[in-house]
């Protein structure tokens, strides 16, 4: 794979929890590389560590060994303040709670990722249109979070997520709190932002059914990459 | 950042309740803290008031009030002399010797008594103090035993309206007048002709000798002059300066009275809003996780929390000058220390109040907010991710 291709680059990475004074190995010598445009789907039974393995690569946590390398940075050595700045431009994040703030509108809340951009109070308006627009949330953009459906609180959430045209879109359990129907509209709109705006997307799921939509498919278990399956 | 303003306002008002249970609270405190400062500030505006920048007032020496004060006849006699005293339209010199004398008398609306001022005054009494005007009846004849009394000793004091009889010394006093000296000391008080009244209370001696002087400056060089004449042990001050030094001591016991009652109330209110503000952090666990995720560092969140505690702070100090400031419109009456006697004033609000006021409103919303907001910046993403 020639280099320029690659977004992603995981080399030996090892993650472990202190929990009283046992420690708890979560993630065991992973390696992965990925390529740009790509959608991976990481899965694996509960407790695997594919949310330790996704929070890393978003810059979320640390590692205790090994690199990760987005896009050219080497993550693993930054700062956490460098960190939350590189977060802020490079990773779009999709929960399996949505995680809107309550208090502010659809609007607001796809804004909030702009503040931390130093754009204009109208450039701002336009990106956050444009986002919602990806989205079909047009009309919903005025309500609060209580006052839309599971789906559409995750569409806004997905908008939020692509609003700062993030290098690399990561979503945890994204269906996991739908209906089907709702899980259906929103890994479809995953798939249109992969293969029409190209958005490169990390998806932790253990659904199967959710995990087929993605191009491509890693397993984990006990901590540890299985490209067999 | 007017979003992160916003964010935090709208939290308050999503916890209606808890925040209006909170500001209560602080406005509590500066509803306290700003009223006993109003109420020193109404004291100490309502003596300083009465006194007047042109006049001086002289006493025996090392007295500090007139009820301690004595000067002989001979003594006021001399001073009526001196070439610096200001003369009236009518051509006489504006100059007054005043008896000061405390009579008890039984309040209107309870049974309690308090001291009121007998005030002897001399024919230019009245010119020496413009503020006071007379609004009922007419002033007292001299040589009789009329007099006239205060509005405020009027409203408050049973047998003090006009025509009505007043008996002490052993006299009986007719009240032919009632008059009004705006928000003065003098207001409290009962005027009378000085050697009628004098006679009664059998006093050799005034209390003061009031006068005004042809120029301001010409006060050093008369208090040289008195200082080196043997014949007159008195002392002279301005005396807008007399009653300012009457007011020094109760308003700084009320100033001190206040800031301690409110140190403790405050410290009830900051821990309210600290109990508010860490619930508020509880709550949003999982809201300070995504935005911590989205790229936001970990001063702006300290900043929207501690912005929601300065907000409940504002809140608070605003609510608390607003029923504070109504008690202007309530006129009080407590003992002057000084005098010993009964004062009626009003609570004063000053801008240096409400500034006062709001600076440590906003400083309880401060020390109120500041742990749990520096709690939520430290808080581990990951793990308030999982608080859902």
């Amino acid at each position: 794979m020639r280099n320029e291709d690659l977004i992603l680059s995981i080399d030996n990475v090892y993650k472990s929890y202190h929990r009283d004074s046992q420690i708890i190995r979560v993630l065991e010598d992973i390696s992965l590389e990925l390529k740009r445009g790509a959608f991976l789907a990481l899965m694996g039974p509960s407790g695997s560590g594919k949310s330790t393995l996704l929070n890393l690569i978003a810059g979320l946590d640390q590692v205790d060994q090994g690199t990760i390398e987005i896009d050219g940075v080497n993550i693993t050595t930054l700062s956490e303040t460098d960190l939350a700045r590189w977060r802020s431009f490079n990773v779009g994040f999709i929960f399996q709670f949505y995680n809107l703030i309550p208090v502010l509108t659809a609007f607001e809340n796809v804004e909030l990722p702009l503040l931390l951009t130093g754009l204009s109070k109208r450039e701002r308006q336009e990106h956050v249109s444009a986002a919602i627009s990806v989205v079909n949330m047009e009309d919903r953009d005025g309500h609060y979070p209580n006052q839309l459906s599971g789906g559409q609180q995750q569409r806004v959430a997905i908008a939020r997520a692509i609003v700062t045209d993030p290098t690399i879109l990561v979503a945890d359990e994204p269906t996991g709190d739908l209906d089907r129907t709702s899980a259906e509209n929103v890994l479809d709109l995953m798939d249109r932002l992969n293969c029409d705006l190209g958005k490169t997307i990390i998806m932790v799921t253990h659904d199967p059914w959710a995990g087929n939509r993605a191009h491509s498919m890693e397993h984990l278990d006990k901590g540890v990459l299985n490209h067999d399956l | 950042m007017s979003l992160l303003f916003f964010y935090s306002l709208r939290n308050l008002f999503t916890r209606c309740l808890t925040t209006i249970l909170t500001t209560l609270g602080m406005a509590l405190v500066v509803f306290v803290f700003a009223s006993i400062i109003m109420l020193a500030e109404g004291l100490k505006k309502t003596l300083v008031e009465t006194g007047s920048g042109d006049n001086v007032v002289v006493l025996r020496k090392s007295a500090e009030t007139e009820v301690q004060s004595r000067i002989d006849r001979d003594q006021a006699s001399i001073l009526e002399t001196l070439p610096e005293i200001a003369v009236g339209d009518d051509g006489q010199r504006l100059f007054a010797k005043e008896l000061l004398v405390l009579i008890t008398m039984q309040k209107k609306n309870s049974d309690g008594i308090a001291n009121v001022i007998i005030r002897g005054i001399g024919k230019h009494s009245l010119s020496l103090r413009p503020q006071v005007k007379l609004i009922t009846g007419r002033m007292p004849r001299w040589g009789t035993s009329e007099i006239i009394v205060g509005e405020s000793v009027a409203k408050r004091f049973k047998n003090a309206g006009l025509q009505k009889t007043l008996l002490f010394a052993m006299r009986s006093w007719n009240i032919v007048g009632i008059f009004d000296a705006g928000d003065t000391g003098f207001s409290s008080e009962i005027w009378g002709d000085a050697d009628q009244l004098m006679q009664s209370f059998r006093r050799q001696t005034y209390s003061s000798v009031i006068f005004r002087l042809r120029h301001s400056n010409l006060l050093q060089g008369l208090k040289e002059l008195i200082s080196k004449d043997p014949r007159l042990t008195l002392s002279i001050l301005r005396e807008k300066d007399y009653y300012l030094k009457q007011s020094e001591t109760m308003a700084a016991f009320l100033r001190i009275l206040g800031i301690s009652l409110t140190l403790i109330f405050s410290i009830g209110a900051v821990v309210g809003a600290m109990i508010t503000m860490f619930a508020a952090v509880a709550n949003r666990t999982a809201e300070i996780g995504t935005l911590r995720a989205l790229g936001f560092q970990r001063k702006s969140i300290l900043f929207a929390f501690l912005l929601e505690s300065l907000i409940l702070g504002f809140s608070g100090g605003c609510a608390g000058l607003f029923f504070a400031s109504l008690l202007q419109f309530l006129t009080i009456s407590t003992m002057n220390f000084q005098t010993f006697s009964e004062l009626a004033f009003s609570f004063s609000i000053t801008p240096g109040i409400i500034i006062k006021s709001m600076a440590f409103s906003i400083f309880m919303g401060f020390a109120g907010g500041l742990l749990p907001a520096f709690r939520a910046s430290r808080m581990n993403i990951v793990d308030s991710l999982r608080e859902v």
